[in-house]
């Protein structure tokens, strides 16, 4: 029986949709004309250029900083809270579930001015803490979402069998709880991670002057113009996020 | 109140449901003590109490004379062999055995020489160095034994731990298992549904039913003389019959009225009267099946019977049979001169024949145990003679 060539043809199509375009902004990242349009030659000079810039350096600094606060404290919340929600037993548990999953389909323009907002009636000033406290908020659902699915599917007899052994909670919680998790919590980690790193919408709202973004940065370098410099700067950034992302996916499997 | 173990008046509820229901129990010093019922019995609810993963909600629980109600599991001379083993996947077997002396504090020089010792007594010295998911069913549950008896418990829990073997492997387990206790003389507190399992190993058996402990014995105690229908018919199989005493005869026996039979008699342990109704229950195998019309005596029971179905089961062939009102199911072994005979088959007559101590009293069993019995009691005309009826006017 001759196969259709529809679902491949379907196929290619979706995959060209999807990555085209940013096949066509790593091409151009390297590509000596300064506005794209035509190949006028390989080059590095984009690249240079950007390592030069003390603003994106200063930028990719407040970025890196930010990322690695949130990812710290939204691991140990959201860690923690996949605990509660595996572990109680409460007849408002299923509201819990949804309060920790809401902020993943709330819009991210609402939890960005609803922020805003409460950092403004707090009288608190917009700089590092509020866009730490920002990026927290939306990352505890993602940790806990993947911590809470290893969860769902950990031997809790290994827990008894401590016990059972003499180790008290301390030492159940060193010697097997958490090196059985460790893989889910660092996928999770990673994932907060990266989301930090990347986030545009949110950071906007709540950042001040002086604690500019890489994300944040790449929005004013294209109202000022100098796409080469964004395609280069836009083109690190995904190797970045997609190593975490990859590195993650692999935790989450070697922990099956 | 000499026991090693002992439950007072323990009852423990989840939700509706009464897992253990005011149960007292004593369990002697390095005795193989079994706890048998079907799943949801509370035999395993009664067993985590021991280990200190449930607490009952009122009664108490003794270890050695000392109240261990309240302990908690860490704290408690008592080590668990879990049904999947629950090894820890992340630890090599040298480490999963050496848990329990390195939580302890113990030095690392003499926890080395008792794992060494505990490797080679359960003979995995080549696997030390191994992952647990690297090693078979068998091996598995003998590091589970060497990680628990390290610790020296003063007993040791046992939770259907053969449960995830293949049937040839669970025997071998099981004599290793009994090779163990004899070993280390410690008390062993087994939990299964196998009433095979709990037979072969156990020194006493202790039947539980609902909540509730039904018989407490050795296994020939629990198998010849169960003392509940529930025992009968889920330790074996039985067959039942309805009736009324119609005279006591001497100290020890009654003459039973039971429709369609005549003059049976049974051994009556129960202080029957005359008027009585009772509930007789006989073992397939305490019926002997015949061509030929047996002597009558005095001490044996006598009925006819038409074959309905043979049922060859190599070590035994299963007759069901019509007699009376009642169908009963006949087990025959294979004795060599029943090879000369013509072998019984669909639809012929004939006779079969029990001893009238081979009869117990028993009170009526309860609707809700006949799911679990091997052989459903049946009257003719309700159906097929295939265990599958469950009516009973």
């Amino acid at each position: 029986m001759k196969r259709s060539i529809t679902p491949f043809v379907i196929t290619v199509l979706v995959l060209a949709f999807f990555y085209l375009p940013i096949c066509v902004l790593v091409v151009n990242s390297f590509n000596a004309s300064r506005f794209g349009g035509e190949w006028s030659g390989f080059t590095l000079d984009w690249y240079r250029k950007l390592l030069k810039s003390p603003e994106i350096w200063h930028a990719l600094g407040n970025t890196f900083a930010i990322a690695v606060v949130a990812t710290i404290g939204s691991t140990v919340l959201g860690t923690t809270a996949a605990f509660a929600l595996d572990r109680y037993r409460s007849r408002l548990q299923d509201a819990h579930y949804l309060l920790v999953y809401a902020p993943l389909v709330i819009p991210e323009i609402l939890l960005g001015i609803s922020l805003l907002l409460f950092f403004v009636a707090l009288k608190v000033e917009l700089g590092y803490v509020t866009i730490v406290v920002a990026h927290v908020t939306f990352c505890v659902s993602y940790v806990a979402m993947v911590v809470l699915g290893r969860l769902q599917d950990f031997d809790w007899s290994l827990v008894e069998a401590a016990q059972d052994l003499g180790a008290d909670a301390f030492t159940t919680a060193r010697r097997v709880l958490l090196p059985l998790l460790a893989p889910g919590i660092a996928a999770g980690a990673l994932l907060a991670f990266t989301l930090s790193v990347d986030d545009f919408v949110i950071t906007f709202f709540v950042a001040g002057p002086g604690t500019t973004t890489l994300p944040l940065r790449i929005y004013s370098m294209i109202k000022h113009g100098s796409p080469p410099l964004i395609n280069a700067l836009s083109t690190l950034l995904l190797l970045v996020t997609t190593t975490t992302v990859w590195l993650s996916q692999r935790l989450l499997k070697e922990a099956k | 109140m000499s026991d090693f173990i002992q439950f007072e008046n323990v009852s423990r509820q989840y939700g509706n449901v009464r897992a253990v229901d005011d149960v007292s129990l004593g369990i002697r010093k390095g005795e193989f003590f079994s706890l048998l019922g079907p799943s949801g019995c509370g035999k395993t609810t009664l067993l985590r109490m021991l280990a200190g993963f449930e607490r009952p909600d009122t009664g108490r629980v003794l270890l050695d004379g000392v109240d261990i109600t309240e302990l908690p599991p860490e704290r408690r001379k008592v080590n668990t062999i879990f049904q999947n083993y629950a090894l820890f996947p992340h630890l090599s077997v040298r480490q999963n055995i050496a848990f329990g002396p390195t939580v302890a504090r113990r030095p690392r020089r003499e926890v080395d020489e008792e794992v060494d010792k505990m490797l080679a007594l359960i003979q995995m010295r080549d696997h030390a160095d191994k992952r647990i998911d690297q090693i078979s069913g068998g091996q598995k549950q003998r590091v589970a034994i060497a990680r628990a008896l390290i610790n020296k418990p003063a007993v040791l829990l046992l939770d259907e731990p053969l449960a995830a073997l293949d049937l040839k492997l669970r025997q071998r387990m099981l004599i290793e298992l009994d090779m163990v206790h004899d070993q280390v003389g410690i008390t062993f507190v087994f939990v299964t549904h196998d009433q095979g399992e709990a037979m072969s190993l156990a020194d006493r058996v202790a039947v539980m039913n609902a909540g509730h402990i039904e018989q407490i014995g050795r296994p020939v105690e629990i198998y010849e003389t169960p003392q509940t229908s529930f025992v009968a018919a889920f330790i074996g199989d039985s067959n039942f019959f309805e009736g009324v005493v119609e005279e006591v005869t001497d100290v020890e026996h009654v003459k039973l009225a039971i429709e369609g039979f005549s003059a049976l008699r049974a051994f009556n342990d129960k202080g029957l009267a005359k008027g009585d109704r009772v509930f007789l229950s006989v073992r397939p195998e305490k019926i002997r099946i015949s061509r030929d019309e047996p002597h009558a005596g005095p001490d044996y029971n006598i009925a006819r019977a038409v074959v309905d179905d043979v049922i060859y089961l190599g070590t035994h062939t299963l007759f069901w049979l019509r007699s009376g009102d009642y169908r009963l199911a006949v087990e025959q072994q294979h004795n060599r001169f029943v090879l000369d005979e013509l072998p019984i088959r669909w639809k012929d007559e004939v006779w079969l024949q029990w001893h009238v101590d081979d009869g117990f009293m028993l009170e009526r069993y309860a609707e809700s145990d006949e799911a679990l019995m091997g052989i459903p009691p049946q009257r003719v005309g309700e159906g097929d003679p295939a265990p599958a009826a469950n009516e009973r006017g």
